[in-house]
């Protein structure tokens, strides 16, 4: 097989997308929906870095590094959400907490 | 592109897609850790090892012993240690441990052998990134400075356990 490499990553990376977006879309489980999202930067960070040892700039890296921070402002403000939701609905189920009256 | 390069990317997504069918999250979030453990190394195939650590460090040290404290702060009380119990069971972490030491022979092999990226493939060295993420990009570091002081902030205040206030009318209804 001889694929140019950078074809090769960009490839790994929309798979992983997709997977992420997949379980995006059938799961109810907030948490596994908090992983999805997780699953989806990690393949868009993984496309910029490709991208970046392709064209041998560092912007793509830095660009990670930024997905990389916000992925964890995310993750700790995401659970915080999901712990009162948790407390309010007592369920982890997305589909309970459809209906919010303020 | 090399041998390891195809052994890791069907690692990935194999692991990847055993997070999107596991019912149990914990078996979920092992094989979601062993998923990002491969991308990490295929940052290191692509001449990137300065964000192949940080990939490990923070996704797949902070960001995922978070989301495992949370899952296992959710579920306290006297059943907890039965689920440790059946989770714990070997069939259960012998196929990510596995993957695991799979990853770790082909980074092993990678550091003995004099590191040379594969053709079409040029290395950035940590050097030039931190020169770029402090020259030119300052301002968006700063940024996510205030993002992630953003991010301590809201996590406190929603995290935060207010005392139930609920309005008379609303008091017999079971909450």
């Amino acid at each position: 097989m001889n694929i140019h490499p950078t074809t090769a990553g960009m490839t790994l990376a929309g798979i992983l997308f997709v997977l992420g977006l997949i379980s995006m879309l059938i799961r109810r489980n907030m948490i596994f929906m908090l992983l999805s999202v997780e699953i989806m930067l990690n393949a868009a960070g993984l496309a910029f870095i490709v991208a970046s040892s392709h064209w041998a700039q560092p912007d793509g890296q830095v660009m990670f590094m930024f997905i990389l921070s916000m992925a964890a402002a995310e993750v700790s403000v995401g659970l915080a959400l999901i712990l009162q939701l948790y407390h309010q609905l007592k369920s982890l189920d997305s589909d309970e907490a459809s209906r919010m009256k303020g | 592109m090399g041998v390891l390069f195809y052994i890791t990317a069907a690692i990935a997504v194999f692991s990847t897609a055993m997070v999107v069918t596991r019912l149990n999250i914990m078996h979920a979030l092992l094989y979601l850790i062993v998923s990002l453990l491969s991308v990490a190394v295929i940052f290191y195939l692509y001449g990137a090892p300065y964000m192949a650590s940080l990939e490990i460090i923070v996704y797949a040290g902070a960001i995922m012993v978070l989301i495992i404290f949370f899952v296992m702060m959710l579920n306290l009380g006297p059943e907890s240690s039965r689920l440790e119990k059946q989770w714990l069971k070997p069939g259960m972490w012998a196929a990510p441990a596995v993957l695991c030491v799979v990853l770790l022979g082909e980074l092993v092999y990678l550091i003995a052998q004099n590191h040379t990226p594969v053709t079409g493939i040029k290395e950035v060295p940590p050097k030039a990134v931190g020169r770029a993420l402090f020259g030119p990009y300052i301002l968006a570091v700063e940024l996510s400075a205030m993002l992630l002081m953003a991010g301590i902030v809201g996590a406190y205040h929603l995290g935060r356990q207010q005392p139930k206030t609920l309005h008379r009318f609303l008091q017999s209804k079971p909450s």
